[in-house]
Order: C-alpha cells, then structure tokens, then sequence
C-alpha cells in the first residue's frame, strides 16, 4: 500500500514534518501547541488562539488582516483549541491555493508560512499585554460558545457525561474551560500565557502539498529564528488515570424540556493509543456500535426500532468508550438493557469470523480515507507525536489484520461501565411519542 | 463515452448517457485513494404534488416520503445494504434535501463491486407493510432529534414565514403525523414515478479507471429491463407571491443563546443554467462584500457584541424557489435582526470594483479548496446538472463577473423590507419569568 512519504525534522521543541504531495490544489500549513490539560489554563489558551488569529503586528485589525487573506486567494486561517486525551492543543490552521493553477503566479505557498510565523510571534501586543477591546471581545465571544453547548443536545449529554465520569481528573475540563476562568483573564494574564506557551509547550508544524523538504526548512529558519520554540527539550506526555475511582457505575439523571431523551454510558477501557491492544480495542469497537452493521445499530435501532442513532465511539488517548443513543423517555430501560445485552454478548464472543472480517474491512477504509483529506492525514500523524510511537499507515494497517477472535474477546473483559447519564423531559411537559 | 477536459483546475470528466436514459459521469483522481459516488435522483421533499406513473389523475402524497422513501431503500429481500456494503469495506450513506435524494458510498477497496451494490440496490425497492411500520418508529425519533436542534427549528421557522405555499417550507422529514400515513402502496407509487434512470444522474470520482468502469456499469444497466418513462408532471407552480408571507417570525425553545436569521426571498426564481450560477455567485459575492469578516460591518457588529463566530451567510437557488440567508447566536436578536436588514438593503455603494476584485480571489481560492473534496465534487455537480448548470463554470463565471453585473443582480435580490423575514429562537419563559 503506497502512503505519503514524510520527512520529520527537530529542532529544539519544534517538529517540522513536511508531506510533498500534488495530489491537492492547495497546500496546507498546521501547528499545533500542545500542553497538558489544567483546568486554570484551558480558557486562556482558548482566548489566546481567537486573540491570534485576530491580527499581526503588521496587520493589526481583523480587517487589515482579513483583506489580505482575501488578496492571497482567500487563504484560510483559523485557530481553535481541543483536547486529546490529557492534552490540551491549540490548532492553528492554514490553507492556501497553489498558484499553479490561477491566472497570475504570485509564489503564496511561503507567505502563508511567513503569516502563520508573524501570528504567533509578532501578534499585536506589547509587554504590558494583548490589546484591551480585543481582549474582552474574544471573551465574549468564548463565553458565548461555551454557552452554546447548552442548545446542542447530544454535545451537551456528552459533555455533562465526561464531567460526571472523570470528575476530579484532568480529562474532565472542557477544552474552553469554564465561565469564571474566562471572566478571570485580562490582557496581562493572557500575555503571560502566551509566554508560557511559547516556552514550554511541544509544538509541531505540519507542511502537506506541493513542497520540497529543504524549501519548507529554509522558511522554517528564516521565519522561526530566534524563537524560544527551537530551545529546549521535549515535553513529557501527561499519563491520564485509566482506571475508574468508582466500585460501582453511578447513574445520572438531568431533566430539560427537550423532545428527544439522550443516553450516553461512559466505559472506562485502560487502553490507549500506542497499547499493545489498541487495534484490538478499535475492532472491539467497531463489532459494538461503530458501524452500521455493529450490534448496537443492528439491535437498538433495526430491530427495537427504538432510536435514530445508537452508536459508541472511543476517547483514544483517555481509554474511554462512549455509547450514545438518541431515545424516547419511556423507552430508557428497555435500551439500557438492549446495550447491557449487546456488551454481554461480545463479551461471550458471540460474534463471527466474517463480522470481523467485515469490521476489519471498515476500519481499514476509514483509515485510508482518513489519508486523501490534508486534515485526516496530519491529525494521524499528530497522533504518533502526541504518544511518541512511530507508527506508519502500512503498519497500522497489519495491525488491525493481525487482530484475533480471541484478543476481541478479550477486551471484553477490561471494559467496566463507569457513568450512565440520561437527558430527559421535564414531568408534565414531556413530549410521548406514539 | 466523452471526454471534456477543463484545463485551469487540471481535471477531466467522462460522461455518457445511457440507452435507458441514465447519466454517468465518472471524474478520475490521481493520488486519491478513496472513490466516492452518488446516485440521485431528480426527486426531493417539494415533489409532493404529481401523476404517478401512467396515471393521468394528479396526487398528494404524504408530507416526508421522499425521506421516507430513501430510508426503506436500504432494505431489500435479503436483508440489510449497509451489510453488503460494509462487507465490501465501504461507508454507505443517504441523504434527501428538498430537490434530489442521494445514495451514496465510499471506499478504498472492491470499487467494480460497490458501484454494482449501489446500482442494484437503488434500483430494487422492497418495501413490505412490516418493515414500513417499523420504519414510523426510527423516522419519529430522527424528527424528534430535529425538533430539539434550534438550528434546524430556526431555518426551518424562516422559511416557513417566507413561504406561503410553496413546499420548501415543509420539513423534509414531515411530521411525526404525516410519516405515520405513509403506506407501502404510496412508497412504490413514488420509487415509480421518480426513479426511472432517465431521472437520475450517476457521478463516480477518486481512484477509477473509466474506460472499465464505464463497461461495468453499461452491461450492469443492459441487464435490467425499464419500463418506457414519459416526461414527469410534477407540480412546479404553486402560485407564490413575491413578498414574504411574514416578515418576523419567533420561536420559543428552552435556548441559553438566542439565535436571529434573515432570509431573503428572491421574487422571481426562474433562472437555471449558467444564468441560475451566475445569479448565486454574484449574490454570494454582495454577502461577502456586507457581512464578511473583512467588512467594517462585521467588525462593528462583533465589537458590539452582537454577533460571535456563529455568524454564517449563504445562498440556495433551486428549481422554484432562491433565498439568501444570513445570521447566527446573538444575545440580542431583535436588534441584530434590525442591523442585518438595515446592512442589506444599504450595502449597494460598498459594492465597488476593488472590493469585488478581492472578493473574487477568495471565491476562486475557496472554490480550488473545494476541488480537494471528492464529496463536495460529487453533490454539488449533481445539484447544478439538475438546474442544467456546469460546476466546472465556476472559476470562469466568477472572472467574467464584472461590476455591473453584480449591482444588477443587487437590484433584483435585494429590493425591499418586503423580500425579507427575520426568524428568531428565545427562550420566552425565561424572558417572561426572569
């Protein structure tokens, strides 16, 4: 199987990893920032990826800046925070189009370098602090998003889920953070995180498209000299608990006036990305509820007609496993032991050799056209050096063929229920669906 | 089969028209590992009123069955599609919008095999009164899930205060009531009427080889008989006013953001062809050139807190009926509401030849990023070949576009108060209680 051939690079804490391809009409530029997770620094660094991407010091308004964006073929320039595992990752993205094909042959590939450089190292501060108005704009607008969770349903039951079931643990802090953090940061605190961040966080830059490796380095060192990111030593991965706090799952119920009743079971795992049976985990999953022809879409939705949607997921640098179904309210019990039954079952390892075939068969696709996207196929990456592994597609790809009957079943046995959190009508204005 | 090279974006299309009457085009991709394909028919949510095949009787059918209909596709005599699908290592898939229905696959392996499925698949209805009942309870809960989704509630809430007759204002998935009329009778009565080949259009890109895939698909067509289809009388007048029917419409949900949308109505949406995407391009331009994040508006409207990164513009221009739209959460809608109106119809003098010549870059810059996605490729190619518009045009259209062009088509859109509802999602009993 024929993958993209990447050159990595170090220097200092910075990985430069540079994709040549021409498979694309634009080249794609990422860095990503990563610090461990702490519930007082989360909002700031949210508030600090929108204070960046506002403006430069050369364009210091978020006209200014956006005009020229516009004039460079409408390159895209966003930053947004999230978090993997125990991570916290500012994400700053560019897109730009490859000249070869517009009419006039301005080079834009090292501008968009030499943009994304200036955003993060001559952003329009001084010493004192990041600008007043800006700051409290991007408050503002943070508090707003946080907000927003709220009216999203199945984002909100899964994010009340995670704070009930990791409670006390790094993992169960948004990536926005909270209100109050947010209400508690000024341009001086702000500008001090942004400090901390340029000197302590791991930091990768991620170059795919129509590209040399050496051009790529020589604006790595010109347009990144003399940053505190080409100093020091790696940054040690933060090793998140694994294993529940609880003897027994605990129950969680909230009421809303909503129409749709959402069930979300967290699993703890103890399995994460680098884990010798990760790929077992992952075909686990995949036979569970990752797939339209897995056990819980087959059983909750075809068969009981219950839901909609009824699928799990996995949290793979936390070795968490998330069932989520959208459910009328009377029929919470009967798909709670719809679920029960289903985990039972690959717990006995009622399933077939074609149904791993066929699971396989999926979990290879999914990968592969992980890797035709620019996005999909730097986020694979990124994922080996968050964990430090080293795995290439071709062998992830034989891992998951090399995944036995018995190694599936297996798992099984170190799943453990931790949370159930169920979403429903308030009594009275509850919505009966016939 | 025909080869049609566009030598700008580097691509070229094969296409041909079957004896049956059935369209493929087959777009390869060098580098892409994934195919992707979508076949759809003419045949969308608005389609409600029509003469069944060989009838001369004119019907109403049942708000949702085109949505309906997609859903019991995937059920045939031997069980599941999803299955045979994820058998062959591809991700299967539908959707249905207000003019076509959409099945669709993609994979990186056994492409010969999975285009076979989709065809036979599509071309197979099985519908029994069992499997239709069943169906009213997963359908009921994905409309529940929708009633709960203020985003959806609030474009669906627009344009049912922009429209006074024609179906667009009718929830593409119905009624919990109206699904609940569905028949299996009523289901094939649809599949017959609408999804004869000469109605559809099959469009395969990524990783095929066209000469041999074209020969696959001709033989696989030549092996089913079709009955001889007359031109389809589906009702495409529905006597609709100019003006908006409402020109303020509220929605109370349990919301912690308030949301605002405007929607412009087009008065007289007749266009198709290179006219109808000339038209939405120059309308998306105006959008760019009023709310755009480089337009001092934007900038007012975020320092004052109105608008947050939420806020979005587009356009739709489809066979009877065109509307722009914008807006997004705001904490006080009724005066962003107020704002956006007052923006729009004032906008026409900032509508200058540099603002366009800059707008212009970042469309064809947007439009090559697009070009990336063999997904956006193959809906959006769809969608325009059934308005007889090319996607291919676009960079070419957005050149030729000159000044006054763009203020012409400002006059026609953007007439008056008259052409415009607000649509606003609250929470009344907070406002109310306090």
């Amino acid at each position: 199987m024929e993958t993209m051939p990447i050159k990595t690079d170090h220097v200092g804490r910075m990985n430069i990893h540079v994709f040549p391809t021409r498979t694309y009409k634009t080249n794609t530029i990422v860095l990503q920032l990563a610090s461990p997770l702490k519930e007082e620094d989360a909002s700031k660094r949210s508030v600090l990826a929108n204070v960046l991407k506002t403006s430069t010091k050369d364009y210091p308004t978020r006209q200014a800046l956006q005009e020229r964006l516009e004039d460079l073929y409408g390159m895209s320039l966003s930053a947004d925070v999230y978090k993997k595992g125990e991570w916290h990752i500012i994400s700053i993205r560019a897109e730009i189009a490859n000249e070869k094909y517009l009419r006039d042959t301005e080079p834009l590939t090292e501008t968009a370098v030499q943009l994304l450089a200036s955003l993060l190292l001559q952003p329009n501060a001084d010493e004192s602090g990041f600008d007043e108005a800006v700051t409290a704009d991007e408050k503002r607008a943070l508090k707003q998003k946080l907000a927003s969770i709220y009216d999203d349903k199945m984002r909100y039951a899964n994010k009340r889920l995670i704070e009930e079931m990791c409670g006390g643990e790094p993992f169960s802090v948004h990536a926005y953070g909270n209100e109050t953090a947010i209400d508690n940061i000024d341009p001086a605190s702000l500008y001090s995180c942004y400090r901390e961040m340029l000197q302590n966080d791991q930091f990768d830059l991620y170059i795919l498209g129509d590209v040399a490796e050496e051009e790529c380095m020589r604006w790595v060192d010109h347009y990144f000299k003399d940053s505190d990111l080409l100093q020091g030593g790696h940054v040690k991965p933060p090793r998140p608990q694994l294993v529940s706090s609880r003897n027994k799952p605990q129950e969680i119920t909230e009421q809303q006036e909503v129409q749709q009743g959402k069930l979300h079971l967290g699993y703890r795992t103890g399995i994460v990305y680098g884990d010798s049976d990760y790929f077992a985990l992952q075909v686990f999953n995949g036979l569970f509820g990752g797939f339209p022809h897995s056990k819980l879409f087959m059983n909750v939705r075809e068969k009981a007609s219950l839901a909609y949607y009824a699928a799990s997921r996995l949290e793979t640098h936390k070795g968490l496993l998330i069932v989520m179904a959208g459910i009328a309210f009377e029929d919470e019990n009967e798909a709670k032991s719809i679920i029960h039954a289903q985990l039972d079952a690959m717990r006995a390892g009622d399933f077939t050799e074609d149904d791993i075939a066929q699971t396989k068969a999926m979990l290879k696709n999914q990968l592969l056209e992980m890797t035709d996207s620019p996005r999909g196929r730097i986020e694979l990456e990124y994922y080996n050096a968050l964990s430090q592994t080293d795995l290439t597609i071709t062998e992830w790809l034989s891992a998951i063929d090399a995944v036995s009957f018995d190694e599936i079943k297996q798992i099984g046995e170190k799943i453990q229920l931790d949370t159930v959190y169920f979403l429903r009508g308030k009594d009275g204005s509850a919505h009966e669906s016939s | 089969m025909k080869a049609v090279e566009f030598q700008q974006i580097n691509e070229t299309l094969y296409t041909e028209t079957l004896p049956n009457g059935l369209t493929v085009y087959l777009l390869p991709k060098n580098g892409f590992k994934k195919t992707f394909a979508t076949f759809t028919t003419k045949y969308g949510s608005i389609d409600r009123t029509f003469q069944p095949l060989n009838s001369a009787e004119t019907i109403t059918v049942p708000d949702g069955i085109a949505h309906f209909l997609e859903h019991k596709m995937f059920e045939d005599e031997e069980g599941d599609v999803f299955h045979t699908f994820s058998k062959q290592g591809a991700s299967a898939n539908a959707f249905t919008s207000f003019t076509n229905t959409a099945y669709l696959f993609s994979s990186t392996t056994n492409v010969s095999e999975n285009v076979q499925t989709l065809l036979d698949f599509v071309q197979k209805p099985y519908f029994t009164d069992e499997t239709v009942e069943k169906e009213k309870g997963i359908i009921g809960q994905e409309i529940n899930m929708y009633d709960d989704n203020p985003d959806w509630r609030n474009f669906f809430g627009l344009l049912n205060g922009m429209y006074e007759n024609h179906p667009v204002a009718v929830d593409i998935a119905g009624t919990v009531e109206s699904i609940n009329e569905i028949s299996k009778d009523d289901l094939y009565t649809c599949y017959e009427t609408f999804y004869h080949p000469s109605n559809m259009v099959l469009f395969i890109v990524g990783a095929v080889d066209p000469d041999s895939l074209i020969e696959e698909i001709r033989t696989n067509q030549q092996e089913k008989t079709f009955p001889p289809a007359p031109a389809i009388q589906r009702q495409e007048d529905f006597a609709e006013p100019e003006k908006v029917k409402q020109r303020s419409v509220e929605i109370s949900m349990p919301v912690q953001t308030p949301k605002c949308l405007i929607g412009v109505k087009e008065a007289s949406p007749v266009l198709s062809g290179k006219a109808l995407l000339q038209y939405e391009l120059a309308v998306e331009l105006i959008l760019e050139i009023a709310f755009g994040e480089s337009s001092p508006r934007y900038q007012e409207l975020f320092e004052e807190g109105l608008i947050d990164d939420s806020f979005e513009f587009d356009v739709e221009y489809e066979r009877g009926f065109a509307f722009s739209v914008f807006g997004g959460e705001s904490p006080r809608p009724y005066e962003l509401a107020e704002r956006l109106k007052q923006i729009a119809l004032a906008v026409r003098p900032e509508i200058t030849q540099s603002e366009l010549n800059r707008m212009k870059k970042k469309k064809i810059g947007e439009f090559l990023k697009s070009l990336n996605s063999p997904e956006f490729i193959a809906t959006q190619f769809t969608r325009y070949r059934f308005n007889d518009a090319e996607l291919f045009d676009v960079i070419p259209i957005l050149e030729d576009l000159n000044l006054e062009d763009v203020q012409r088509v400002y006059d026609e859109h953007f007439r008056s108060e008259e052409q415009m509802t607000a649509c606003i999602v609250i929470n009344k009993e907070e406002e109310n209680g306090g």
